[in-house]
């Protein structure tokens, strides 16, 4: 399998979620912004960063590249797609997503091990995870409060679209913890949290067992794989 | 250059975390006058050439995808100049 993550200018976390894929098994493949081609790819990957300097509001302006046009066609045609931190931010200003992202409301970057829970894993990036299994990743926003009118939030947790909410601190004043949410077909997942920082022993956050030993961000990028297989099957 | 001047502001029932902080400061510093602030952002796109209704539309449309995100933001005020001067 062939995962595309797009860079975009402002990017920071793309070669990080290429390691990711790389080491759940899959072939990553370096994307751009101001291309019009993805090269063939399963699915995609839009990164965590700071595109464009957070310029106008966060994801913004990459949400207006060329490249977006691409991305915008194969998520509506089921092609998997993770928006991580900038990346949902990018998703729900190109409409992929319902909602937005706000100025984290204590008002400071932050910067954790946090742990969510995994609410829905019949989505592209969530099958290899259990319904209520809680997980550890880093997060680290300065605007990552999810919001939404109350209709909008009845109906995503009406249609089972909230796929991640956050365990025992809530770090940026989402509404009802939020931490991730899908489109209605399940392929499009964003999320703040970093699952790519989680991923390989010796970097990852600290767990009972040893420090930096947690890898619980893996299972989005086999999940993704399984559910490319299943979907061949 | 005739400018067109687009206004933006937070929705009013969201948290300003940017006017809170500076509502915070000015309390701090003895202004204490304010009941609140709210922080918006001014486009002023200077036009070359003249402003047909062609381009009246286009710019509220801009206004409303581009300018502004309609999930956490209002277009308040769209301000086109009313002569050539």
């Amino acid at each position: 399998m062939r995962i595309g993550v797009i860079t975009f200018p402002g990017s920071l976390d793309d070669r990080d979620a290429q390691r990711a894929v790389r080491f759940a098994g899959a072939e990553p493949v370096a994307l751009w912004h101001g291309s019009h081609d993805l090269e063939g790819v399963d699915a995609l990957v839009l990164p965590g960063g700071f595109s464009y300097g957070d310029y106008l509001r966060c994801g913004a302006i990459a949400a207006l590249s060329p490249i977006m046009t691409e991305v915008i066609d194969a998520a509506n045609k089921g092609m998997p797609v993770l928006g991580i931190c900038n990346g949902f931010q990018m998703l729900t200003e190109a409409h992929l997503l319902d909602g937005g992202l706000i100025r984290n409301d204590h008002g400071h970057f932050v910067r954790r091990d946090q742990v969510i829970r995994v609410e829905q894993t019949n989505t592209a990036w969530t099958g290899d995870y259990e319904v209520g299994q809680e997980i550890t990743i880093p997060l680290k926003n300065a605007e990552g409060g999810f919001i939404a009118s109350d209709d909008t939030l009845d109906r995503l947790e009406g249609e089972g679209r909230v796929v991640f909410r956050y365990v025992d601190v809530n770090p940026n004043g989402s509404l009802r913890d939020i931490a991730g949410i899908s489109n209605a077909r399940g392929n499009v997942v964003g999320l703040m949290p970093h699952p790519e920082h989680a991923i390989e022993p010796g970097f990852g956050p600290d767990t009972a067992v040893a420090m930096r030993s947690g890898v619980d961000g893996l299972a989005f990028f086999t999940s993704v794989i399984h559910s490319a297989l299943v979907a061949q099957a | 250059m005739p400018t067109i001047v687009v206004d933006v502001m937070p929705k009013a029932e969201l948290l300003d975390p940017q006017g809170k902080a500076l509502a915070g400061a000015l309390a701090r510093t003895g202004h204490t006058a304010f009941a609140g602030v709210r922080i918006g952002k001014r486009f002023e796109l200077a036009v070359d050439g003249p402003i047909t209704d062609e381009l009246r539309a286009e710019v509220t449309q801009l206004a409303a995808d581009v300018f502004s995100n309609s999930v956490i933001e209002d277009v308040v005020a769209i301000h086109f100049p009313t002569d050539e001067n």
